[in-house]
Parts: structure tokens; sequence; C-alpha cells
């Protein structure tokens, strides 16, 4: 039933192209001089059709099941409702569907009964409404189409006019995105602080979101400072950069200078294959592998290492990441100009002499571009933690420690859980507006370093 | 020249060719050092991806066979009454079946019929009853049912429970182990291909659990995701690269986009959930929504891979085409977008392959939920391949282990035949101008 508008109206299309595609070839078949090709005219029925209807199909089945759930309320015998809170009343609501939908649990008060009917009723009622009305608006669309088509009529350029729009259409989503994330984050943040109080959440030293908080101890002292998870983020990425960044670095200087070609063609793939692999697939091979074997390495040198080591989680990220700044680092050494090279050379350095004092320093701006980006998807990436990482947020820099992370934090709190009303949720995303600020921050940051840099070469 | 003496003159510059020649040879090991640190650094690099990959193999191929146990079982007419099919007692039938090969087990005793049934898995009765409900004329005759063991038991016969440790540490007893050697070595313990893992959906436990809810779900999120994503990614890269002017507006635009693809993906999560769940009240856990959040992830890497796949067609072909009359609309999707496609495609592949491992905004939205069928539209409740893999990893039962595994096996694949057909779609159809 939800197909059957998109199939007439894709018809519908069709039919407009080809009516006013044979209109324009019998005009002419007279020898008329059109002005735009046959085609054109088809192709203006066509956006004419598809372009307002498709519209006007999305919206419908946007605030089709709102409209539905308002009349069915209303509908609803006088009095049932009376006194019942917002959510007794949508779990009435969602009885209903459920009895509508063929699941009946028990047996239900018969205004249950006949609301659930009535329900039925309302959708078949919608959506035959709609085939109707994406049948009319479509008709009626392609008889207009089709009076346009005329030798003086300048189809190419509707045609052309109406593309670049959807084009523009295209262009400006990402920015309806942008400002989704923003408009969602900072609703949502607003709310938790007026909550929990921002000094709080910003210099708190107790994060204790899981205890459940009486209405008149919301803001009770303690319980959403986010520092603990801040330090915990901040623990895991260092980790996780001490393996990334010499391992990538070195690799990178190898592969750039010194390796064979052959053995450069081969290993660069191979590496790419670290950055491919999914994140889940590390989280599990954290806790699978790397978490005992840290353990086991630790109980024999005399260490407790806890089970959810920030070691694992920031190690595996690390290795995540080696892929990541090796590509960066290659690409700026590669970027430095060749006479920098030959002028090394020429006055007598070793390649490795001419590496570390020339190549490396000439390419510094580049390749600290490079572990900034790279620092951002670390404090962003979330599965290897959520799965690696601790769930109890502590102050403590020891990485042997169980640590959480603001990512950790977010899901957690998320899973399972979707009222919007409590400070419990609410905290989830004041954590990703901070998460979402630092690596606004930190990425315009490194992008503006690597596009400076670069034109100072080119 | 080497043949003439060298003057008194010439003296200290002999010696600074030899203080050159001396220090050669530390400067060459110098060299061999960061060679060396180079050459240790790949091989960590490439070690950590072999451990990765050889444990999960390790780990995976036990859960491509399952353990299987071939029993006669004589449907009793009157445990299972023709009226009413669907009811019966299906595991009492079963127990006798099991009971003929333990001549000294007492059925009417429970307790030790529900050790000597927990060999079998809590699914062979379903099975059982799948059977005879499909061919009731059944009820009454013999029939031989192959049935899944149920999960210590695979692993004892997979060889993961190490006989010899001592009774206590054991989740199987002496008594169990003699049990199920008596059956195998009655010969009617089997280990054939788990098809199961692709043809079942979830489940608590391991030896039914299979990855079909998974990878019906995914499929429609990727679908959903390709969908929205590519018309809406090529149109934005053909506006910003072909068409818009030079002005604040597009630099607008081209900064939003490179930030988006830097965005970590678990704020897309949230995004949907306020905006997708909270606000315009989508179903949770639908795979309709997961591809919706994942197309505006995905949106970026296409828009950025078709503006180079673009920027590649030479300026000569837009001219000569505009040189024979054809209009800048005409220029681009006639002749420009034709020659791209190869290079957008590749991207979008890419871009795909990405969307499919993607796991964190899957889980915002709910779609870790618990779903023991496959879902048969993207508006049904699902889980996807990453977020099933997250939930088998949390499960305690060592079962688990290798199905997770497994799942990462299935995963990767996936993930590789796209990225080898973005490969062969590159390769062959790359030009070079």
């Amino acid at each position: 039933m939800t197909l059957a508008p998109f199939v007439i109206l894709l018809f519908a299309a069709f039919v407009g192209y080809a009516i006013n595609l044979r209109a324009a070839q019998a005009i002419r078949a007279d020898g008329v001089r059109l002005h735009s090709l046959e085609s054109f005219h088809g192709l203006f029925s066509l956006l004419m059709v598809i372009v307002p209807v498709l519209t006007l199909v999305l919206i419908w089945l946007a605030v089709e099941g709102a409209v539905i759930d308002a009349l069915l309320m209303a509908s609803l015998p006088a009095g049932v409702l009376d006194g019942l809170g917002s959510g007794a009343i949508q779990l009435i609501g969602a009885e209903i569907r459920s009895i509508a939908g063929g699941r009946v649990f028990g047996t239900p008060d018969d205004w249950k009964l006949e609301a659930a009917e009535r329900l039925i009723g309302y959708r078949q009622a919608s959506s035959w409404l709609l085939i109707v009305v994406v049948t009319g608006v479509s008709a009626g669309i392609v008889y207009f189409a089709r009076g346009r088509v005329a030798s003086g009529f300048r189809a190419r350029q509707r045609v052309e006019r109406i593309t670049l729009g959807l084009m523009i259409f295209c262009a400006v989503v990402a920015i309806f995105t942008t400002v989704g994330i923003v408009a969602a984050l900072t609703y949502e943040t607003f709310r938790f602080f007026q909550m929990v109080p921002v000094t709080e959440f910003l210099f708190g030293l107790n994060w204790e979101p899981q205890i459940p908080i009486r209405e008149d101890q919301i803001a009770a002292e303690g319980a959403f400072g986010a520092v603990p998870v801040f330090l915990g983020t901040i623990v895991i990425a260092t980790v996780a950069l001490v393996v990334a960044v010499p391992v990538g670095l070195m690799t990178a200087i190898y592969l750039n200078e010194f390796a064979p070609h052959a053995f450069r063609k081969t290993v660069k793939p191979v590496l790419e294959i670290l950055a491919g692999v999914p994140t889940v697939v590390y989280g599990f091979f954290a806790i699978l592998v790397v978490a005992p074997a840290l353990r086991q390495f630790g109980a024999s040198v005399g260490l407790d290492v806890s089970g959810n080591t920030a070691l694992a989680a920031g190690g595996v990220m690390g290795i995540m990441l080696i892929p990541f700044i090796s590509s960066f680092a290659d690409d700026a050494l590669s970027a430095v100009p060749q006479s920098l090279r030959d002028g090394a050379l020429a006055l007598g350095a070793t390649r490795g002499e001419m590496m570390l004092n020339v190549l490396f320093p000439a390419a510094i701006p580049g390749i600290v571009g490079g572990v900034l980006l790279a620092v951002s998807r670390a404090i962003g990436e979330t599965m290897i933690v959520v799965m690696a990482a601790g769930l109890m947020a502590r102050m403590t820099i020891n990485p042997l420690d169980s640590v959480t992370a603001v990512t950790v934090q977010i899901v957690t709190l998320l899973i399972g859980d979707t009222a919007f009303d409590n400070p419990k949720t609410l905290a989830a995303f004041a954590l990703g507006m901070m998460l979402f600020i630092a690596t606004l921050v930190i990425n315009i940051f490194a992008l503006r370093i690597v596009r400076k840099y670069r034109e100072i070469y080119d | 020249m080497t043949d003439t003496t060298p003057s008194e003159g010439r003296q200290p510059r002999a010696s600074a060719g030899e203080a050159v020649r001396n220090s050669l040879a530390r400067r060459n090991r110098k060299q061999m050092v960061l060679q060396g640190f180079g050459i240790a650094a790949i091989v960590f690099a490439i070690t950590m991806l072999l451990i990765l990959l050889t444990s999960i193999i390790g780990n995976g191929y036990h859960a491509f066979t399952q353990t299987h146990v071939e029993l006669d079982v004589f449907i009793d007419p009157e445990e299972i009454p023709e009226e009413g099919l669907p009811r019966g007692d299906y595991d009492d039938v079963l127990a006798v079946a099991m009971g003929t090969h333990f001549p000294d087990v007492d059925l009417s005793d429970r307790i030790a019929t529900r050790e000597l049934t927990s060999i079998l898995s809590n699914g062979a009765q379903y099975i059982l009853r799948d059977k005879v409900v499909a061919d009731p004329s059944l009820i009454g005759q013999t029939i031989s049912v192959k049935v899944p063991v149920s999960d210590p038991y695979d692993q004892l016969h997979k060889g993961l429970v190490e006989r010899d440790t001592e009774e206590q540490f054991r989740r199987l007893d002496n008594d169990a182990i003699d049990r199920f050697d008596r059956l195998d070595d009655l010969d009617l313990v089997s280990k054939p291909l788990n098809t199961g893992l692709i043809t079942q959906a979830d489940s608590r436990f391991p030896e039914l659990a299979g990855l079909k809810g998974a990878l019906v779900g995914s499929f429609w999120a990727l679908l959903t995701c390709f969908v929205i994503s590519f018309p809406l990614g090529i149109g934005a890269a053909i506006y910003l690269e072909e068409f818009a002017p030079k002005n604040r507006w597009s630099d607008l635009i081209e900064i939003n986009i490179n930030n988006l693809a830097a965005v970590p993906s678990v704020v897309f999560g949230l995004l949907a959930l306020a905006v997708f769940i909270g606000w315009f009240g989508l179903p949770r856990s639908a795979p309709f929504v997961g591809g919706l959040t994942l197309a505006l992830m995905t949106m970026p890497t296409i828009i950025i891979a078709t503006r180079a796949a673009l920027k590649a067609v030479p300026p000569s072909i837009r001219e000569a085409a505009l040189g024979v009359g054809a209009s800048k609309n005409q220029v681009v999707f006639q002749h420009v977008l034709p020659l791209a496609m190869p290079g957008i495609l590749t991207g979008t592949i890419i871009g795909l392959a990405q969307a499919l491992g993607e796991t964190a905004p899957l889980l915002l939205i709910g779609m870790n939920a618990f779903i023991t069928s496959a879902a048969s539209s993207p508006f049904d409740s699902a889980t996807a391949l990453p977020t099933q893999i997250f939930i088998w990893a949390d499960s305690p039962e060592r079962g688990f282990v290798s199905r997770t595994s497994a799942a990462i096996m299935v995963l990767l694949m996936f993930l590789i035949t796209m990225n080898a057909i973005a490969i062969y779609l590159r390769s062959k159809f790359e030009r070079k101008w």
C-alpha cells in the first residue's frame, strides 16, 4: 500500500513524458521548427510530475501518523482519558495500535477494540485518499504540461532550470545535515543545562549518571561532573597516539625514501586494510586477544592490569590509526619539492640525513595536520572503547586502570532508554555536543595547517 | 692525477677527506638504524593485522560447522495428537528417542531425563514440530531426524573443552561426557556445514543463532542509504563542480561537506535519535532510519569522489561539446557525467562499504534489539551485521565467541567483495587522458 503512490507517480511521469514527446514529434512532423528538442518537451512533463508530487507524497507520509493519532485520540469515548498522565495516554495509544496490528493480549475493553477498528479504517482511508490525490494531481499536471507543448515553448530552458534547482537542493542537504546536528545537540543540551548547572557538568569531578535521582535532587552534587569522562578519553587517545604516531611516521619515512618500488606497492595496500576493518571488529579483537594478553603479561611482571584497561582500547585504536598517520605523513613527505632532496644529496648528505634533517622538518606542518586529524578520530572513535573500555568514570591517568570515555557514556546512556525528559539521556547529548565541538575545532585547525602548508610549495 | 705526489699544502685537505671517510661508516650506520626502525614499524603493523585475522579466523571457522545428532524418533500419537498439531509434547518424544540409546536412564525420573535431553539443543523440539506440522502423516511412524546438539556438547565435540581439566572447572561433568561419547561411538554424531548460520535469525542459544536477520537488516539499510545518498551526492557534486558560482555560499557548502566527512559517527547517531526518532516519530530499530543516517554519513564521501571524477574529465571534452552547440546542461549530463561514472561508482561502492561496517549510529537508533525473525520491510525492527556482532560479542555463552568471529568473517567477506568490485571497476574503466 505504501508503494502504490510511488508506482502511480512513476507511471504518470512516464506517461507524461511519452505524451509530450509524441506531441512535439507531431508538431515537428508538420514541418514546424521546434524551439527545443522533442525530448525536452517530454522531460518537462516528467519533471513537472515528479518534483511536486514526490514532495507531496513524502510530506503526506511524514505527517500521516501524527494526524491519524490525533484523530484517534479525539475519537475515543469521552471520559476514558480523564485524569491520565501523558505516559498512560501513550500506553493506551500503543495498545490500540497493537490490537490493530492483530496482536491482542488478554481481553481489552470494548472501546479499545472499537478504536482499533477505527484506526484501521483511518489508515485505509488515508492510503486510499493519498492514491486518489496522487492520481488526480499527476493527471492534472500531465494535462497542463501537454497544453504547453508548442513550437515556441522554451522547454529546454525550463528543464534546465528545474534540474539546476534540484542540484542546488542536493547541495543544500549537506547544510541541512549540519544544521540538524547543531540544532538537535543544542536543543537537548540546553534542556540538560536547565536541569544540571553548566559549571557542574564542565568542572565536576564525579560522574555517576546511573544512580537514580529523585525529582528534588536532580542537581545532586557530583552526579554529572564530566571531568573524569573527558580525562578517560584523553588517556585512551594518548595511548592510541603513542602507538600510532611513531609506527605511522617510521612506516611513512621508510616507504617514502628507502623502500624498493615493488615493496612499497605491496605494503601500502596491505596497510590500508587496517584502515578498512570496521571498528566493531577492532573492539572484538581488543576483548578477545589484546586485553587477556595484557592481563597475562601484567600478571607475569607483577602488575595489576584491569580487564578493561585503557591500554587495550587505546592500543588497538592506535593500530587502527597507523595507516591514517602513515598516509598523511607519506603525502606530506612527497609534497616536499624534489629540489630540496637533490640539494641535500648534492651536499653529500646520506639519504638518512637528508630525510631527518631536510625532508622531515620541511614536512612537519603536513604531518602535524595529519596527527591532529588522527586525534579527532581517536576522541570520536566509539565501538573500540564501547567494547574494550570500562563504564565507571574515575579520576585516573593510569593507563593500566579501567577508564571510560565520552563516546562510551553516550552509547551506554542511550541504549534502551529513550525518554527525552530526564537528565540521564540528555547528558548524552551534552557529551555529544562537547565531542562535536572538540572534533570540529581540531578538524578546522588541522585542515588549515595542511592547506597553508601546501600553498608554500605549490 | 692520482699518481701525483701530494704536496705539503694539500695535507690538511686529505685529512678532511679522511675525516669524512671515517665518519661515513658511522653516518651510514645511522641511516641503517633509521631504515631498521622503518622496517620494524611495518613489521609491527603487518603482524598486528595478521594476529587480528588469524585470531578471527581461528575462532570463527568452528562456527561454520555445527554438531548434530541423528535420532530415530517415534512420533507417538499419544503425545502428539493429530488435532491441534502445533501443540504436543515433542520434548517427550525426543526424550524417548534418546532413551533407546541409554537403557540405564529411568525416563520417569525427571532430573535424569532432563540431564539426558540436555545434549539436544533447545530448538530440537521445534525442528521436529515443523517437520510434523508440514507432513501430519508422519504421526505414528518412526522417522530419523538430525538435530543440533546444545552449545556445551558442540564445544566438546569440536575439541574446545579440555577433557583433562578437573571436573569442577568444566561446564560438563564426567557423566555428561560419557553419555555424549556413547552417542559418538554409536556413530550418531556428525558435524555438517552450519547452514543455520545464514538461514536462521538471532537466538539466545548459540547453536541456533544465525545471521539472517542481520543480513536482511543490513540489506535494507544499505539499500535505503544508496537510494538516498547516490542521487543527492551526485547532484550536489555536479552543482558544486560545474555550476556553482564562486561565492560565499558555495564556499560555505564546501567547508560544510569537508567538516561533515570528519564528524564522529556517534554524533550522526545522536542526530538520528533526536531528529528522526524524537521529532519525526519514525520507528526505532528500523533499517530505514539506519539507512537514512548512513546516507547522511555516506553523502560527503560520494560528493568528494564524484567531484574528483568530474575534475578528471579533461576540459577539451567540455569545449568540444560546447563548440558543437550543446548547452551547459547537455555537456554535463551527456558527456562529462557518463565519462566520470566509473570513478563515481568506485567512490560510491567504497562509501557503501564504510556504511556497511558502521556500528555506533545504528546502536543509538536501537538496531541492537533482540529480534528472532528477519525484517520483511525496511520499517520492521531489525539488526544489522555490525550490531549483531556487537550483540554476540556481549553474550556470555562460549559458543558465541566463535559465532561472533564467524559473523565478522561474513562481514569482512562482504567488505572485501565490495572493495574488489570497486578496484575492478577502477582498473577496467579508468581512462588516462
